[in-house]
């Protein structure tokens, strides 16, 4: 006999082709956790105060420049390619390590990122005093506090640093005072004149001129004057903010020596990264995560939080949520329990079935054709007259992108529906007939409530799929930057016409149609990982409830 | 309790069915008849609601296929003088004509009714027009050459006015160039071609027979905004053939002399100074009846005695070297010699009038006859489309006008125009093209659907290459050696994959993995080589291990065993990388490629997307196949083994084949998602419209197409239905192939069953 250890044996085994199935389900569990720790790495570490090294990079045959940097991410290059690319390297080392930095001060230098050779970048060192400054526009800057201009005196020296802080503070809360005035109140006066415009068309239109009926107008008026009013008020209130927002300035020197006056108004925060402890990392990391998700954003969504596409988001997919759990229930009711089980409803059930797979771009060229041309210009023209030319539903919206995620999510809630009700066991439905309830009642009252945690996981898995669907939404709604939210104070509160932003198409967009990609990834990555956990989450829930579920009628069954 | 009475009272009077086969007033019932109707509503109406998908999408597309409708508006005698009508125009609305005659007289009459509304005469002192030659069809301008040799150059243009919210056109005449003709020749001009290119017009004559004058009037601004002309000294050219009907470009570049009787077309080059040079004289091969410029300004058309139409212009030979290529032939039906060529301005559609009174309307891009209808018992003198190509004149040898609205929305579509290769203009050969629009108004939209589909297909088979083999045989060693305690925790872990947003994995795509795999091609490449063959190897080191400590690792988790194995050799495959890279390929891979077998590199390339997509389908074909093998009923793979059979040749001999349509239904399904996949595609692949097979170039798809290109496309038009035609192109496809798995799959189901 054969030595069942030789390698002739082996291959005849088949053993190897099972090692390399082995080998394939591995491979593919490693790609999934590895995406999903790449995106969570990736975005987490976004929100870390990163060093900042200030160094000297001295390329040969140039003048050395000095530079203070965060070190963004490094990688090994072969000298060839960086011949490739110009630089002036030894071609005897074959490697070169190739470091990113974030060097800031976009407004001075131009770039606020820049790949340095880092054999080449010399004199390292963490001064304690850096500071890195975020600000309204031009991105971070990077420097050391010379002084500040607090109240009229000029403070220099170690106090400086100190009261920047008071002043930061007091200019922060000042212009936060501003954004509420300007956002909110002067948005809502905004918002009742374009009201009053709106009526007085309307009036116009239904053929009530000013000189035949003038009452109307004369209402509409005084309504104007008191917006006019209530408008030069706040607009003083803006002005001495603005006023007193202005007072305090500073005066930055950056690594090259170069002084850079800065008014406190144009900044959102200064911190000194290589002066804090672990702690103070810690609280910098939570304070920034929670900018992240409750601002808005800022320089074309490169810097600030995500707050509007967050609730976008959630307001998308709850008015979906609306519209698709009745009807999906309806349709698995009517398949299940209504419609003569054959040859038709067998077809249908596949039809329906399979529209799960076409392609969600499908969705959106049907939504937008039909929903938003078609029905919305044809509401536009019966109901608002006024508004013309400017559309009213007649143009995406938040109303026609939950309707066309509703469709495209129909399936999954039909699909999961129905295999709730396929799973009651016969015997509780004929048991509760024999007890002289109508169809109706045995539906409600027993067959419904049975199927509850099934069309659940079904609104679940509905709302992980709209969630994530991008593709879609780019024709029927979704934008890069929507001025105001769906829902606000204003009356009638929901705003269905309104565009919405959305966490899928803000990665998209601020990834690829970015002016500052470099400075943009890591907000695309943190997003990524909101996202991928808020969708991971809802499915594990839906998978759960799925289980639990199998389980009870399990136990019902025998 | 009240409901209990309510049923105990009526069960005396009759018997009933409880489930609804009795109509009483009693609420119960009603409430069971109404819940009856609402759900039969509902799921017929939902039902409804996802056909109206596919009935939507047919009715956005089905006007792409219909004929041109052309209907008779009215046939009237042409206003004014009698003297021969040298040229007809219609406005914009279709509702001003105009006729210009031989005395000079500008008729503007109604197109309804045929009565003149204004008359007007060209300030000409006495002298006959000989010809007018349209200059800028879209502008109005005209050029008519006096019969003493000079050429008068003016505008017709029309404004629009709404008093009383009622349309009113008034028709106006101006002179660009003044009142006074522009000297040219000293008698009678017999053929005349001007051209105005902004900066210079330039007027070509033949005033003695056989040969030619071509005057330049440059004209510069300067920066105040005075205008001064400058006239060049004539040139005389005495052309290869006789000319008798001479063209002109637009920009003053080409000029083309046909020779009727003999049938021939010369090709001249003009050069701002020199002589004209001689290109190409063609020979069609009958006699050339009428010939004239399409919209666009490139390619011409010439009618042939033998009922034949070609279009020409100028292109390269492989050699570099210049010629008229013949484009296209076009076939009047009867072959009845032509009378008569209308141009469309702003689009490639022309019509043809015979000597019978046919008028036959072409699309030159589509290479398609449109329409065909006879108008007149004899000869078609001229034909005239409006702008807008909504309304056509046609004028019959003894002065009847007939006059027809023409709804005409598509011609550019036919099957060969989206499926074959088409010459476009200025191009040198017949080629496949997507490119719906351009900054320029004189743009021939270029619509094959060939490239998307051909990059639909390639990013969906290069998905599938990496997709397939990683998910099936994942599945087999789930479903048929893997532990049940891991196959609980893998199997969830995997179709949780299934749910990762493709806009995450685009994003990955397209910022991290292109660059990294352009950084790091050769251990991209190495890994796929080494890891299929690392891991049997692995296998009989195993093998060899002492039994210790093979039997601490329980059976069905060498899944877990060779992790750390893969993560090992991916790690040695990039660390090996960079050295392998500096020493063979000279440090740079794609240069090397570049240079050594001259594959050009795309950092968003189909391997990246490839790769990315794979990574999204490996759940769906995953999911299934499992579920299909995993299905298979045990007593089979068990009869198997205890025949002798190894688990690989149960495995094989077994359970695959059983299995088979559950794996064919699995990658099916996952290649209807690949097709249809849109954010990967969009974001990782460059969306250029190439046909290159190439793993390193990029592609573009019909759903990318269809995301970048929809928003931006006029509602209606051919571009904005070929979309919905793409899209419904992508619905049928994916859900004729998610039919037959689904299909598949219910069949295996029932055998399973039933063994």
């Amino acid at each position: 006999m054969q030595d069942a250890r030789s390698v002739r044996a082996y291959m005849k085994s088949g053993q190897p082709y099972v090692w390399l199935t082995a080998g394939a389900i591995a491979a593919s569990i490693i790609i999934t956790v590895a995406l999903l720790l790449l995106t969570m790495a990736r975005g987490v570490a976004h929100f870390w105060p990163a060093d900042l090294v200030l160094a000297s990079y001295q390329a040969p045959h140039a003048q050395a420049q000095p530079v203070l940097a965060e070190f963004r991410s490094s990688e090994e290059v072969t000298s060839a390619r960086l011949k490739n690319a110009g630089l002036p390297v030894d071609e005897a080392q074959d490697f070169y390590e190739r470091i990113l930095l974030k060097i800031g001060n976009r407004d001075l230098g131009g770039v606020d990122f820049r790949y340095v050779i880092s054999d080449w970048l010399v004199d390292r060192s963490t001064p304690a005093d850096a500071v890195v400054w975020e600000r309204l526009e031009w991105g971070n800057l990077h420097g050391f506090l010379q002084s500040v201009q607090f109240d009229g005196r000029t403070i220099e020296g170690d106090e400086a640093w100190e009261r920047y802080r008071q002043a930061q503070k007091r200019a922060s809360a000042l212009r936060h005072k501003i954004e509420r005035i300007e956002k909110k109140e002067i948005g809502r006066i905004n918002y009742q004149m374009e009201q009053l415009r709106l009526s007085e068309r309307r009036l116009e239109i239904d053929g009530l001129s000013r000189a035949d009926v003038p009452e109307p107008y004369l209402a509409l008026d005084a309504r104007r004057q008191e917006l006019d009013q209530s408008y030069a008020l706040l607009s003083e209130e803006r002005a001495r903010l603005y006023r007193a927002l202005g007072r305090d300035s500073l005066i930055a020197r950056t690594a090259s020596g170069q002084e850079v006056s800065m008014p406190l108004s144009k900044l959102v925060t200064g911190y000194r990264p290589n002066d804090m402890n672990l702690l103070d990392k810690v609280l910098h990391w939570f304070g920034k995560l929670w900018e992240f998700v409750s601002e808005d954003p800022r320089e074309a969504n490169t810097e600030g939080g995500i707050f509007p596409a967050i609730f976008g988001t959630v307001m998308m997919v709850l008015l979906m949520s609306v519209f698709v759990t009745p009807f999906g229930i309806l349709a698995a009711l009517y398949l299940r329990e209504y419609a003569k089980q054959g040859a038709v409803t067998r077809a249908i059930r596949i039809a329906v079935n399979n529209l799960a797979g076409v392609p969600s771009i499908v969705y959106g060229m049907f939504g937008l054709g039909f929903f938003v041309y078609f029905l919305g210009g044809n509401l536009d023209r019966l109901f608002y007259p006024e508004a013309g030319p400017a559309p009213v539903f007649g143009t995406p919206g938040i109303l026609w992108s939950s309707l066309t995620l509703a469709l495209l999510t129909l399936p999954v809630v039909i699909v999961a529906t129905e295999e709730g009700l396929a799973r009651i066991p016969r015997s509780v439905r004929e048991a509760s007939l024999a007890l002289g309830a109508t169809k109706a009642e045995t539906l409600w009252r027993v067959v419904l409530p049975m199927a509850s945690p099934a069309m659940m996981t079904g609104l679940i898995l509905a709302i992980a799929r709209a969630a994530g669907e991008v593709a879609p939404l780019m024709l029927v709604g979704v934008v890069k930057l929507a001025p105001s939210l769906a829902l606000d104070g204003n009356a009638p509160f929901l705003h269905l016409d309104r565009k919405f932003m959305h966490l899928g198409f803000h990665i998209y967009d601020v990834g690829f149609q970015s002016p500052n990609v470099e400075a943009a990834r890591p907000l695309v990555y943190a997003t990524s990982f909101l996202l991928v956990l808020v969708i991971i989450l809802l499915n594990m829930t839906a998978i759960s409830i799925r289980n639990r579920l199998r389980e009870r009628y399990r136990a019902l069954e025998h | 309790m009240s409901e209990a009475t309510s049923t105990g009272a009526t069960k005396k009077r009759e018997p009933l069915s409880i489930v609804g086969g009795r109509s009483g007033f009693e609420p119960r019932y009603i409430k069971d008849h109404l819940a009856k109707y609402i759900v039969w509503t509902g799921g017929l109406g939902v039902i409804g609601a996802l056909l109206l998908i596919f009935v939507y999408l047919a009715s956005e597309v089905a006007p792409l296929f219909g004929d041109a409708d052309v209907r008779a508006r009215k046939t009237m005698k042409l206003p004014g003088d009698q003297g021969e009508t040298l040229f007809l125009a219609a406005e914009e609305q279709g509702e001003v004509g105009m006729r210009v005659s031989k005395t000079g007289q500008v008729v503007f009459f109604d197109l309804f009714t045929g009565h003149a509304r204004q008359t007007l005469s060209l300030p000409i002192d006495g002298k006959t027009l000989t010809s007018v030659y349209p200059i800028d069809h879209d502008k109005g301008l005209l050029a008519a050459g006096l019969n003493d040799g000079s050429v008068l150059i003016f505008q017709h243009r029309y404004k629009q006015a709404y008093p009383n919210d009622v349309r009113v056109i008034t028709a106006e005449l101006s002179y660009p160039r003044g009142e006074q003709p522009l000297v040219f020749a000293s008698g009678p001009i017999s053929h005349l071609a001007v051209r105005d290119n902004g900066d210079a017009l330039m007027i070509v004559g033949s005033e003695t027979e056989g040969s030619i004058q071509i005057k330049r009037f440059e004209q510069a601004t300067s920066l105040f905004g005075d205008v001064t002309v400058t006239e060049l000294p004539v040139q005389i050219l005495v052309p290869e053939i006789n000319p008798d009907i001479l063209l002109l470009n637009p920009l003053l570049q080409w000029l083309y002399v046909i020779d009727q009787p003999a049938g021939k077309i010369a090709l001249y080059q003009l050069k701002g100074d020199g002589p004209p040079q001689l290109i190409d004289v063609q020979e069609v091969g009958a006699e050339i009846s009428k010939a004239s410029y399409l919209a666009g300004g490139i390619s011409i058309i010439a009618t042939q005695a033998d009922g034949r139409v070609t279009q020409w212009f100028p292109a390269r030979k492989g050699s570099g070297e210049q010629y008229l290529a013949r484009v296209r032939e076009f076939r009047v039906p009867g072959d009845t010699p032509a009378t008569a060529i209308g141009v469309e301005t702003r689009r490639r559609g022309f019509a043809v009038g015979d000597s019978a009174g046919w008028v036959t309307m072409f699309y030159a891009t589509s290479g398609a006859r449109v329409h065909r209808e006879r108008i007149f018992d004899h000869a078609v003198a001229r034909i005239v489309f409006n702008p807008r190509a909504q309304l056509r004149l046609a004028l019959s040898v003894d002065g009847d006008l007939s006059v027809s609205d023409v709804h005409n929305e598509h011609p550019e579509v036919s099957f060969k125009a989206l499926w074959s290769k088409v010459w476009y203009e200025s191009y040198d050969q017949p080629d496949y093209i997507w490119q719906s629009s351009s900054a320029s108004a004189d743009f021939e939209p270029k619509f094959s659907l060939m490239p998307l589909s051909f990059g639909t297909l390639k990013a969906a088979f290069y998905a599938m290459l990496f997709a397939v083999p990683l998910a099936i045989m994942g599945a087999i060693f789930t479903a048929n050696f893997m532990s049940p305690s891991m196959r609980q925790a893998v199997k969830p872990t995997v179709e949780l994959m299934e749910a990762l947003p493709t806009v995450i994995l685009g994003f990955l795509a397209g910022l991290w993995l292109a660059p990294f795999v352009e950084t790091n091609l050769l251990g991209v490449f190495l890994t796929l080589l080494l890891l299929p063959l690392s891991l049997p190897l692995f296998g009989y080191l195993w093998l060899r291990m002492p039994r210790s400590i093979r039997l601490r690792v329980p059976a069905g988790w060498e899944a877990a065993l060779i992790i750390p194995v893969i993560a090992s050799v991916v790690w040695f495959c990039f660390l090996v990388a960079p050295p392998m890279e500096a020493l063979i390929f000279a440090g740079n891979m794609q240069a090397w490629m570049d240079h050594t077998l001259g594959i050009g590199y795309d950092q968003r390339n189909a391997l990246v997307v490839g790769i990315a997509m794979g990574i999204a389908v490996i759940p769906t074909i995953y999911s299934i196949a499992e579920d299909a093998i995993f299905s298979v009923p045990k007593h089979l793979s068990l009869g198997s083994l205890a025949l002798g059979a190894t688990p690989w040749q149960t495995l094989i001999g077994v359970v695959l084949p059983t299995a088979s349509p559950g794996i064919f239904s699995a990658v099916m399904i996952g290649m209807g998602r690949a097709v249809g996949e849109t954010m990967i595609v969009l974001m990782a692949t460059g969306n250029t419209a190439v046909m290159d097979p190439s793993l390193f170039q990029g592609l573009r798809t019909l759903s990318a197409n269809i995301a970048v290109e929809v928003p931006e496309s006029e509602v209606g038009s051919t571009h904005f239905r070929l979309l919905f035609l793409a899209g419904m192109v992508l619905f049928v496809f994916t859900f004729a192939f998610n039919t037959l798995a689904e299909i598949v799959r219910q069949r295996l189901r029932r055998k399973f069953a039933s063994l």
